[in-house]
C-alpha cells in the first residue's frame, strides 16, 4: 500500500528530474539555447516580473475583464436556465441550441465582437461573457431538473411571487449546479479572455505574453506562462472549494472553451 | 398529443425562433435600425456562402481541420488512454500524480502556443500539439474513472476462471472500462477540434480558424459570418456525430 511519504517521494522525486534534465538539456545545446532556457534565467525572469508594478496592472486589467465577463455570463446564463428549466416546452425547444453552440469555439466570434465593441477591453469581456454564459447555464438548467417539486409546491401554498421563488426556492436548491456552472465558465472566461489578448490588445497578461514572444525574450514567456498556470489552478481549487467535496480532484476542463 | 406531435412541436418552436431572428435582423439592417457595416444583412451572409466555396477552398479547409483533428485525436487515443491504465494499474502512481493532471486540465494550457509556435514553426504541428496537450489531461482523467468503476465482482470472477493478470485486463478491465474511455476520447476529441480551430485562427494558419481570421482582416464582413456561420455548422455537426458514435459503441459493448 502506497504511504504518505512514498507519494511525497515519488512526486519530489518528479519534480526534481524535471528540473535536472531541464537544465541539462539547456546548457547541452542539443536544442536551441532560447527555446529551452536554463532555470537560471527563468526564475530570474520570474523575479523580475513579479517584483515590477506594471506587471500587476496588466493582471488587474485581465482580472477585470474576466471579472466582468463572469458577472454578465453567470447572471445571463442563471436567468436563462431558470427560465428554461421552469417551463418544459421551453426548455425542450431551446435546451439543443445551448448544447449545439456550447460546442463551437468562441474565440472565432472575436472578430465580430471587435466590430461591435471596439479593440479595447469591452470586446474581451462580451466574448468571454459568452464563452461562460453556455455552462452556467446548462448547469443551472440541470439543477432546476434536480428541484425537489414539494419545495415548489410549499411556495405555491404559502403564495410566494415570481421573485420569492426564484429567491428563496430556485436559488438555494441549485446553489450546487450554479457553483459548478461558473467555475466552468470561469475557466473559459479566462482562456478566451487571455487568447483574445494575444490576438488583439495592448494591456493584459495575453498580451505581455505576445509581446515576449514578439521580441523573443523566452525566459519571461515561461514565467508568464507559469504565474498564469498558478493564478489559474488556484482559482479552480478555490472554487472547488467552495463548492464543497473533493478540493483538488474536482476537474474544471479549461480546455472546451 | 401523440408521441409524435410532443417530440416536433419543441423542434418547431426552435426552428421557428431562429427564422424569426433572421427576418428580424434583415429587417432592422434594411432599415438602418442595425448598422450594416457592424452586421451585415443575412442575406448577404447566405449569398457570400458561395463565394466561401468558389474563391476560399471551405471545402480543402475543412479537410485540413478535420485532419488535425483526427491527428490529435490519435494522439489522445494512445496517449491518454495509456496514461490512464497505467496510473489505474500502479496506485502509488496514481495518489501522487492524479491531483497534478487535475490541475492541469484546468490551466490555460492553450495560452502556451507561441512556446510551440517557436519550437515546430507556423503550421499544422503547431496546431496538432497544442491541441493535443489541452485535451490530454481530460481524456487520461476520463480513462482513469472507467478503470476505477470496474465492478470488483468482474475481477473476481476472472480470478476464479485462473485467468492471468493480462487477460484479467484484456478481458474484463478494459472491457468494463470502454464506455468511460469512449467518453473521455470523445470529450477530448471535441476539446481538440475547439482548440485547433482557436489556434488556427490565432496563428492565421491551416483550415476553417485561419478562413475566418483572414476573411477579417480583408474587412470582407458578409463572408466573416459567412465562414463563423460554417465553423458553427460543422463544430454542430461533430458534436451530434461523436455522440450518435458514442451511443452506438455503448449498445454494442
Amino acid at each position: 500500500m502506497s504511504s504518505r511519504g512514498q507519494i511525497f517521494g515519488i512526486r519530489l522525486f518528479s519534480v526534481l528530474m524535471v528540473l535536472v534534465l531541464w537544465e541539462i538539456i539547456a546548457r547541452s545545446g542539443l536544442l536551441y539555447r532560447d527555446v529551452v532556457p536554463s532555470l537560471i534565467e527563468i526564475s530570474m525572469a520570474l523575479k523580475n516580473l513579479l517584483s515590477s508594478a506594471d506587471t500587476y496592472i496588466h493582471i488587474g486589467w485581465t482580472a477585470w475583464e474576466v471579472a466582468l465577463a463572469l458577472g454578465i455570463g453567470g447572471i445571463a446564463g442563471i436567468a436563462a436556465g431558470i427560465v428554461l428549466g421552469a417551463n418544459d416546452l421551453l426548455r425542450r425547444a431551446y435546451e439543443p441550441y445551448l448544447y449545439y453552440f456550447g460546442a463551437t469555439p468562441k474565440l472565432i466570434f472575436f472578430p465580430v465582437m471587435i466590430m461591435w465593441f471596439g479593440i479595447g477591453p469591452s470586446s474581451k469581456i462580451a466574448l468571454a461573457a459568452v464563452s461562460c454564459f453556455f455552462p452556467v447555464a446548462l448547469s443551472t438548467l440541470s439543477g432546476m431538473r434536480g428541484i425537489n417539486p414539494v419545495f415548489l409546491r410549499v411556495g405555491k401554498t404559502f403564495r410566494a411571487n415570481l421573485w420569492q421563488t426564484v429567491g428563496k426556492i430556485y436559488l438555494p436548491a441549485m446553489h450546487r449546479p450554479i457553483l459548478t456552472g461558473l467555475r466552468l465558465g470561469l475557466g473559459l472566461a479566462v482562456v478566451v479572455t487571455l487568447l483574445a489578448e494575444t490576438k488583439l490588445s495592448n494591456q493584459g497578461l495575453g498580451y505581455l505574453v505576445i509581446q515576449a514572444f514578439t521580441i523573443f525574450d523566452m525566459p519571461r514567456m515561461y514565467a508568464l506562462l507559469l504565474t498564469i498556470f498558478a493564478f489559474a489552478i488556484g482559482a479552480n481549487v478555490l472554487l472547488a472549494r467552495l463548492e464543497g467535496g473533493r478540493g483538488g480532484t474536482r476537474v474544471g476542463f479549461s480546455s472546451g472553451y | 398529443m401523440s408521441v409524435r406531435s410532443t417530440k416536433l412541436v419543441p423542434i418547431a418552436i426552435g426552428l421557428t425562433t431562429v427564422f424569426v431572428v433572421i427576418l428580424l435582423l434583415e429587417f432592422l439592417i434594411s432599415v438602418d435600425i442595425i448598422d450594416r457595416f457592424l452586421m451585415p444583412p443575412p442575406s448577404d451572409v447566405f449569398g457570400a456562402f458561395g463565394r466561401l466555396f468558389a474563391q476560399e477552398n471551405v471545402v480543402n479547409r475543412f479537410f485540413v481541420t478535420a485532419g488535425e483533428t483526427l491527428a490529435a485525436g490519435f494522439l489522445l487515443a494512445i496517449f491518454g488512454v495509456a496514461g490512464g491504465a497505467l496510473l489505474f494499474r500502479f496506485t502509488i502512481l496514481r495518489s501522487a500524480y492524479e491531483t497534478w493532471i487535475a490541475a492541469l486540465a484546468a490551466a490555460p494550457v492553450v495560452l502556451s502556443y507561441p512556446l510551440f509556435l517557436v519550437i515546430a514553426g507556423r503550421g499544422s504541428a503547431t496546431v496538432i500539439l497544442v491541441a493535443f496537450l489541452a485535451a490530454l489531461p481530460a481524456v487520461i482523467l476520463k480513462t482513469l474513472e472507467g478503470f476505477s468503476q470496474t465492478p470488483g465482482v468482474y475481477v473476481l470472477v476472472g480470478k476464479s476462471l485462473n485467468a492471468s493478470r493480462w487477460q484479467i485486463f484484456s478481458k474484463v478491465m478494459f472491457p468494463a472500462a470502454l464506455p468511460s474511455i469512449f467518453v473521455g476520447l470523445r470529450l477530448g476529441l471535441l476539446f481538440a477540434m475547439l482548440n485547433i480551430v482557436g489556434v488556427e485562427f490565432l496563428i492565421n494558419t491551416g483550415g476553417l480558424g485561419q478562413l475566418v481570421n483572414e476573411l477579417s482582416e480583408r474587412y470582407d464582413l458578409a463572408a466573416t459570418y459567412a465562414a463563423i456561420l460554417c465553423v458553427i455548422l460543422v463544430s454542430v455537426l461533430f458534436f451530434t456525430a461523436s455522440e450518435w458514435l458514442e451511443r452506438r459503441l455503448r449498445r454494442v459493448t
